[in-house]
């Protein structure tokens, strides 16, 4: 679709007729140029030794254009043109925060990986050295577990809300408590779930399961939205193709209706995942911080990358530097795993989806 | 509540049908077991959520009550708890709006960019680009925050102290660190701008391609497309986005931790040093050096929070089922 | 249909695969392999502990040591605060709590009911430094009071008079002084506000508090906050642990006649000057320091920070266990560890002495 709407207008040529149906236009050097040159003098003013004003005057010359154009063509197509600008300032502006974010990451967390430090837990370390074994193998775990009670549920909670309850009143309930769910603030969570171990396992419980139960609260709303919202896109000629030739209707949702949405409940599950790895502040409630390696989910504490990171940052060391430089590292290190999920889950869905469509 | 009406209105339509001619049907077949667990499975999965949610607010209660109801001098904080936890609503509700003051408009600039006006090859990279922002964790924009956010904006805080001093908003004197609510604000916008440019992104990309093309048909340039075509098919969608996006900036907890000088008053001023706090920093903030009841008063704060959200999320809902009669796409 | 399914198992091996390849392949982390081969004692088990955060770096010291002579013991602490860690150990959560203020006469009650005796003791006392940031000025010398009228918000500008009558030598800029406090409670603004209410000769009103009273100022969560909010700002005055002020300037605090500055004999030597409370059995050493001391080097801004443990647990090998950890802690390898990895000041020997007799009778 879009492909039409790119296609610039002038390209029939210089066609008589064409020109006087189209009216009068800025030479079609110029909108090119112009950007061009706003895009190098704010990538200058970014990156070069010259100063950030330099992006200001950058975008006062891309400006230039709706202005222009508003002289020339008249004003709906200078607001097309205004608006263009808008829109591509606002993606500007959004890049660089972001842009800012990854290089602070990416320069202070790179030094620090070796192998050390993903083999190394912090057992008996102080000062320089150690790793975050202990940590990562603490967030594959939890997240692993987080998933595993939280897929299933909000799996076959949007199965329901799409194959069964459709249209009735408690699906419209649970549709919205499910968004309120999505509300919940991560620290609320973490209480919650250390409320009910304390009940089962009395005061100053840790357990890396219950940072999963408190991430799992997080988590399942994200993945019943996203699960619902790509059952909907399953068309009913499949579903109604499957009982014509007399499939029960649960096969015909495990056999039919699931592996066709299947992409994108992959990525959405993923993205679920992405959601929860980098929450702090449940995980500090209830699954506690330790130096050492634990691979037990229902005995003691585990240490996990985000509140790893934030521990080596509020309470280092003397001196504070290798405490902090562990922090960057960890930080980086949770970045790519996230990145590494969202790529998976884009690479899923572009392979398993089904061709042809959007 | 994300999904656009476009979508919904014909599957549901498909659904009733088959709704109500299988029933007659299965009559005459016998009900299979497989059919019957996988529907009692479903149930309970949906119904599991029920009971997590009444447990969240079941727990938040019980623990809250006591602490709503302590006197005075039986908690840390030395106060009433709607004297307690009054300016922690107003700067919690303060900080969240201009978050989402300012995400907002960018966000939708940046999905339509990323929908319509960016080549198409280069959508989908972009579109990673920025879902990789919602993927910081928390404390990583903490300390950005403190480290190069806070600092990069001293000089502009002098200047509006110096130049629109006179508005009540900039009225000073200006923070020396830059750590005021108005920074907390750009750190919560950076972070839920994502949410809610994933989901415009999503919204804007399935308005139905003859609207848009009818328009352009007819002569509109593509901003008038964009008006005539996308954005009415598309509020409800930008709405729950917003709310979603709200939600989240109302519960960030370790960023504004991290990045606010908190002083619990109520205050307007934007650029001074002496900030309102937020429920959910503050809980942070104090929770681990409570005891007693000053716990059960946090929890309460909590739940104060809890209710806000479901305030919100109900508002949109309610925004958003109303906006489906009225929206140009059906 | 059987691409489908095919398909299907394809993405959720894609899925599973990449969490499992890295769960599997998982085993002991590089540093820990050797584990039990020459364990030098027969002590094993796990110790949990948790509370205040400003012991944190020096149990990690304390951690290394200890879990080196004893190979199979794992010592965890959580720092979650003082409050919590008392709660937690009160409630019989852990085995033992770190905590910047000794128990109070309730907590008292509930300990003894809970352990039979309550042992406690200091372990780590680290001076606290007025850190600030004002280029051109070094060595910045400030009496009790003009400290409490800055903090108070009453000093508001660095060439206020009472200022330069500390520092006659000093070139002082007119521009602002933005305090920085805690916004989190800690047991250093307990401990800082106790000095200032003590000291200050009645500029400083809010009393002694662990919430910051006042509204003025600039506020940052934790040490670290702290010590990045003076660092980022200029002209801004702020209080830390002295271990962690980096390069910042640390002002030497007038006591009697003289200026001294936050060194780990000056802060050791608080103790000294320090009286016990009164009414407390013998394993229960709570301290009330003197902040109003006028002794020549004492440096009156510290942090005591103690740990607790039960007289008797009703496993006897956990109590073997505790006691030999707190052994460690105070003895002088530990308070030394501690020392160099903290910044603290290590116990003097006569009070290492005092404490070990309390530890002693640990089990029985």
């Amino acid at each position: 679709m879009t492909s039409t709407l790119q296609t610039p207008r002038p390209e029939s040529g210089a066609s008589p007729i064409a020109s006087s149906l189209r009216g009068r236009q800025l030479p079609r050097w110029v909108p090119p140029a112009l950007t061009a040159a706003a895009v190098l003098l704010a990538l200058v003013g970014v990156f070069g030794p010259v100063g950030a004003w330099l992006v200001l005057v950058g975008w006062c010359v891309a400006a230039v254009i709706p202005i222009w154009s508003l002289a020339v063509e008249g004003s709906r197509k200078a607001m097309d043109r205004l608006v263009t600008l808008l829109v591509s300032t606002a993606f500007a502006i959004t890049l660089f925060p972001l842009g800012s974010i990854l290089a602070t990451v990416v320069s202070r967390g790179a030094p620090v990986l070796s192998s050390e430090f993903f083999t190394y837990s912090m057992r008996n370390i102080v000062g320089e050295g150690g790793g975050i074994y202990h940590a990562l193998m603490g967030t594959l775990l939890i997240t692993a577990a987080a998933a595993a009670i939280s897929i299933p549920i909000g799996l076959f909670t949007a199965i329901y809300l799409i194959e069964y309850g459709d249209g009735t009143r408690l699906a419209g309930w649970i549709r919205f408590l499910v968004d309120v769910m999505t509300g919940i603030p991560s620290i609320v969570a973490g209480l919650f779930a250390y409320a009910l171990f304390v009940i089962f396992f009395g005061p100053g419980v840790r357990m890396g399961v219950g940072g999963a139960v408190a991430l799992s609260v997080l988590m399942i709303p994200v993945v019943v939205r996203s699960c619902e919202e790509m059952l909907k896109l399953v068309p009913n000629e499949l579903r109604e193709a499957s009982y014509a030739l007399g499939v029960p209707k649960w096969r015909t949702i495990v056999k039919v209706v699931l592996p066709t949405a299947l992409a994108g409940i992959v990525t959405g599950v993923t993205l679920a995942i992405a959601r929860v790895i980098g929450e702090t502040a449940p995980l500090l409630v209830i699954a506690g911080l330790t130096d050492s390696v634990n691979f037990n989910l229902f005995d003691g504490r585990m240490a996990t990358l985000p509140v790893f990171t934030y521990f080596s940052i509020i309470v280092p060391g003397v001196p504070p530097g290798p405490s902090i430089e562990r922090a960057w590292g960890a930080a980086l290190v949770l970045l790519i795993i996230v990145m590494l999920l969202n790529l998976a889950a884009r690479l899923v869905s572009y392979f398993f989806s089904p061709k042809g469509e959007r | 509540m994300g999904c656009p009406p476009g979508t919904t209105a014909p599957s549901e339509r498909l659904t009733i049908v088959t709704s109500t001619q299988s029933p007659e049907r299965r009559r005459t077949t016998p009900t299979r077991p497989g059919d019957r667990i996988f529907r009692g499975t479903s149930l309970a999965a949906a119904l599991l959520i029920l009971a997590t949610l009444a447990g969240v607010a079941v727990f938040l209660t019980a623990e809250g009550i006591p602490g709503i109801l302590a006197s005075p001098d039986e908690v840390k904080h030395g106060t009433g708890f709607v004297d307690y936890v009054a300016p922690l609503v107003f700067g919690t509700l303060l900080a969240a709006i201009l978050a989402l003051t300012m995400a907002v408009p960018l966000a939708i600039g940046v999905a339509l960019f990323i929908s319509h006006y960016a080549p198409r090859k280069l959508a989908a990279p972009l579109g990673y680009v920025i879902d990789l922002l919602a993927a910081v964790p928390s404390v990583v924009y903490g300390v950005w925050g403190i480290s190069f956010l806070a600092p990069a904006l001293v000089p502009l805080y002098r200047w509006l102290e110096d130049n629109l001093g006179f508005v009540p908003l900039f009225a000073g004197p200006a923070s020396a660190t830059g750590r005021t609510i108005l920074t907390a604000s750009i750190v919560l916008a950076v972070m839920v701008l994502p949410v809610i440019t994933a989901i415009c992104r999503e919204i804007f990309l399935q308005t139905p391609r003859l609207h848009e093309e009818a328009a352009l048909a007819l002569g509109a340039t593509r901003w008038e497309m964009a008006r005539l075509a996308i954005f009415p098919y598309a509020r409800s969608g930008i709405i729950s986005a917003s709310m979603l996006g709200l939600g989240r900036a109302l519960g960030e907890t370790m960023a504004v931790a991290m990045v606010l000088s908190a002083s619990g008053v109520v205050t307007f001023n934007l650029i001074s040093s002496t900030n309102p706090s937020t429920i959910a920093a503050n809980i942070a903030l104090t929770f681990n050096e409570a005891t007693g009841l000053t716990v059960n008063a946090l929890i309460a704060s909590g739940l104060v929070l809890f209710v806000i959200t479901f305030g919100v999320n109900f508002a949109a809902r309610a925004i958003v089922d109303r906006r489906k009669d009225f929206s140009g796409a059906n | 249909m059987p691409v489908k399914s095919k398909s299907m198992r394809k993405a959720a091996a894609l899925g599973a695969g990449a969490v499992l390849a890295l769960g599997l392949t998982a085993c002991g982390a590089g540093n820990e392999s050797g584990d039990g081969d020459e364990s030098s004692s027969d002590l094993s088990g796990t110790l949990n502990g948790a509370g205040a955060s400003s012991q944190q770096a020096a149990v990690s010291a304390w951690q290394q040591g200890f879990q080196t002579e004893n190979s199979d013991v794992t010592v965890n602490y959580d720092p979650i605060g003082s409050g919590g860690g008392r709660e937690q150990f009160l409630a019989g959560g852990t085995d033992f709590a770190g905590s910047d203020a000794y128990l109070d006469d309730e907590e008292l009650t509930q300990a003894n009911d809970l352990c039979g005796q309550i042992v406690s003791v200091p372990t780590y006392v680290s001076p606290i430094a007025v850190i600030y940031n004002l280029p051109g000025v070094d060595g910045l010398q400030l009496s009790p009071s003009t400290i409490g009228s800055i903090f108070a918000g009453d000093i508001t500008t660095w060439n206020d008079p009472a200022i330069a009558e500390d520092n006659p030598d000093a070139e002082l800029p007119d521009s602002a002084i933005t305090p920085v406090h805690r916004s989190d409670d800690s047991g250093t603004t307990e401990n800082f506000t106790e000095y200032l209410d003590a000291a200050s000769e009645g500029t400083w009103t809010a009393g002694v508090v662990e919430t910051w009273p006042t509204q003025g100022g600039e506020a940052a969560n934790g040490t670290s906050g702290v010590v990045a909010a003076v660092e980022s700002g200029e002209g801004t005055i702020g209080y830390a642990d002295a271990s962690q002020a980096g390069d910042l300037g640390q002002v030497a605090v007038k006591v009697g006649d003289e200026y001294v500055a936050p060194t780990e004999e000056a802060a050791a030597r608080v103790l000294d000057t320090a009286e016990e409370v009164e009414g407390r059995e013998d394993t229960d050493i709570a301290l009330e320091l003197d902040r109003a001391t006028t002794e020549d080097g004492v440096y009156p801004i510290v942090l005591v920070s103690y740990q607790m443990a039960c007289q008797t647990y009703e496993d006897a090998d956990k109590a073997e266990l505790v006691k030999s950890w707190l052994t460690y802690v105070v003895s002088e390898d530990g308070q030394q560890a501690a020392a160099d990895s903290a910044g603290s000041a290590p116990l003097t020997d006569d009070f290492r002495e005092k404490v070990q007799t309390a530890i002693d009778t640990i089990g029985g």
